[in-house]
């Protein structure tokens, strides 16, 4: 292995050299519970994605494990279609970055950057120069002699950053990277991330349960739960189309609503509400004819209006509250569904007189079968 | 006190002057004393080590129960006393004992090893008697280590054994310097083991004491030897423990 060939940042004009990850019906098992239960997921090169779910649904585990440090039940692991199931993490050449960013505390910021090279077999100035470029890559340039101890919170995320690319991974882990940093400090080491992610063209996997790090990071999320990937698709699907029920309600605010289906044509339901009213919605695979279901909107997805009409509905409108630019509406609809509604605050019309709810021009609505 | 009896030059503390210091430090036989009680105590600090820094690695990697059954074997030595350990020791290394059985069954050996009265079987029995000292202090710091850290360093390409002596072994440092102190002070100081196992025909310091304070009566000679233990102990683990400081403050609470 050359040192100073493999270098995909000098050059930034050759093509990334991303690696595709695949990971094939794992199951992983501690004792009798299963933490992942057959999950497959196809990663493209150069991508970021996003494991995100509630603690407990395996998204660390499925991380340990392509790190190699758990090992699977069943299924595998393929790093640019070879597996590396057999391997031991020490030859895997993937790098993590972790939670508590595991610097090593009785080394300086260049030895722990210097770390990986060495256990490569890499010595004297080729490995000097490397630790500094990669501090410079990370901004932390004037900070070689310091201990870990000494710096804050994202600058010891930048070290740990910085170790984990100097051995030139084929694939990049985060473990909830930016889960220790204050609000304003996570969205600058985010959007760092990310632009490195880019120059570098890496593979990366990022496990989060903060639904706008994975919005904000990633180019496809896998919404994960009880071991399960619920739904594995881009941001914007995963929000404005969610398949499950669990995604629907994991992944922003949703409204959800009572009806049944009256008719069924060319693939358009007709549902009429329990509030009382009648919405045309684009009926998922398998609803029949009089099934109870659940419509999903979004709160910025529904309108108050004045005007009666067959789709709109009466409601009791609640408290509003300002928030930045929106106005939150709470209200409660005839069959006692409490709903929020959001719009801009430009809106001057009185609420009391918009006493109608109805589903905004853009609205797109899921149904989920319901179960009675 | 001590000190002050350290000065009289007759048995029956009477006279004061230097001549018990002159005849404790005019005689070669003293610093061979002195030597074979500091190398004592080296002997056994490093036997522990060697068996207690792996028995401490098997711990930590041990499952929650399996680590209770462990601490229970590790600490129950302390419950014995000393006596009871030693005297259990003489059964194990004696001309008939346990060791000298089995190596004679199976053959290794032709006639009994003397292992009693012998600095070897003395180290041996010390080894197992102090080892609570050395774990306890060493399996509480290493328990704290963060176990990303290894896993870290295996990401970053490291062997298993490259993890252990820069990253583990750096880290528990501290924990092993206390546990060598307390192994090192009481194993030098150890009179019971020293005598029981070791016998007259070895002569440390404490028996050295206890032969002149309560045999000859000589008070101040008595008082020599035991500052001279005293400080000869000192030494050995201030300079230990400045080491220790000195690779130690990275451990984080």
């Amino acid at each position: 292995m050359q040192l100073t060939q493999q270098s995909t940042m000098a050059a930034p004009a050759g093509p990334p050299a991303g690696r595709t990850l695949d990971v094939e019906d794992l199951s992983v098992r501690y004792g009798q519970a299963l933490a992942v239960d057959g999950v497959t997921l196809a990663i493209e090169p150069g991508e970021v994605v996003a494991l995100l779910g509630p603690s407990g649904c395996g998204k660390t585990t499925l991380l340990r494990v392509i790190a190699g440090f758990v090992r699977q039940a069943a299924g595998r692991v393929r790093v640019d279609g070879a597996a590396i199931d057999h391997l031991p993490p020490n030859q895997r050449n993937i790098g993590i970055v972790f939670q508590n960013y595991a610097l090593f505390p009785h080394m300086t910021v260049a030895e722990n950057v210097a770390y990986g090279l060495r256990a490569r077999g890499f010595h004297g100035p080729d490995v000097q120069a490397k630790v500094s470029r990669f501090l410079e890559i990370v901004q932390l340039g004037a900070f070689h002699e310091r201990l870990p101890r000494q710096l804050s919170g994202g600058q010891q995320q930048r070290v740990a950053l910085a170790r984990a690319l100097a051995v030139e991974p084929s694939i990049l882990l985060l473990d909830e990277p930016f889960a220790a940093l204050d609000r304003n400090l996570r969205l600058d080491m985010q959007i760092e991330v990310k632009r490195l992610q880019r120059t570098l063209g890496l593979t990366t996997i990022l496990v989060t349960h903060d639904q706008d790090e994975a919005m904000s990071v990633a180019d496809r999320i896998a919404v994960m739960n009880k071991g399960n990937v619920e739904q594995f698709d881009t941001p914007v699907a995963i929000y404005d189309r969610p398949q499950t029920l669990f995604v629907n309600g994991f992944i922003g605010t949703t409204n959800l609503m009572n009806g049944r289906v009256s008719s069924l044509q060319n693939g358009t339901a007709t549902v009429a509400l329990d509030a009382g009213a009648s919405l045309n919605l684009s009926a998922p695979i398998g609803i029949g004819v009089g099934a109870p279901v659940l419509i999903s909107v979004r709160p910025e997805q529904l309108t108050l209006s004045s005007v009666p009409g067959p789709d709109a509905w009466k409601i009791v409108p609640g408290l509003a509250l300002p928030i930045g630019a929106q106005l939150v509406h709470e209200a409660r609809t005839a069959d006692g569904t409490s709903l929020k509604i959001i719009e801009p605050r430009r809106t001057v019309m009185s609420d009391a007189a918009r006493t109608y709810c109805t589903l905004a021009a853009d609205a797109r609505p899921t149904l989920f079968p319901r179960s009675t | 006190m001590l000190v002050g009896v350290s000065f009289f030059n007759d048995d029956k503390i009477t006279q004061p002057g230097f001549g018990q210091w002159a005849k404790f430090l005019g005689d070669p036989f003293s610093y061979k004393v002195i030597v074979d009680t500091m190398m004592l105590g080296v002997k056994t600090v490093c036997a522990t080590v060697l068996i207690g820094y792996p028995l401490a690695l098997v711990y930590l990697d041990a499952s929650p129960r399996l680590q209770k059954v462990l601490i229970f074997i590790i600490v129950m030595p302390l419950l014995l006393s000393v006596v009871v350990r030693t005297f259990a020791w003489i059964v194990v290394l004696g001309r008939e004992g346990v060791v000298n059985t089995l190596l004679m069954q199976l053959g290794i050996i032709s006639e009994p090893l003397r292992l009693l009265q012998t600095e070897l079987g003395l180290v041996i029995s010390l080894t197992q008697i102090e080892m609570p000292l050395l774990l306890l202090p060493l399996i509480s710091v290493m328990s704290r280590l963060d176990g990303n850290l290894r896993d870290a360093s295996a990401a970053l390409g490291a062997s298993r054994w490259r993890t252990l002596f820069k990253v583990t072994v750096p880290l528990s440092m501290p924990g092993l310097v206390a546990g060598c102190l307390l192994v090192f002070a009481s194993s030098t100081t150890a009179f019971i083991s020293q005598t029981v196992i070791g016998g007259v025909r070895l002569i440390y310091l404490p028996l050295l004491i206890w032969q002149q304070s309560l045999v000859v009566f000589n008070w101040p000679f008595a008082a020599v030897v035991s500052l001279t233990l005293l400080v000869s102990v000192l030494t050995v683990v201030s300079a230990l423990s400045y080491l220790g400081r000195r690779s130690g403050g990275y451990v984080h609470g």
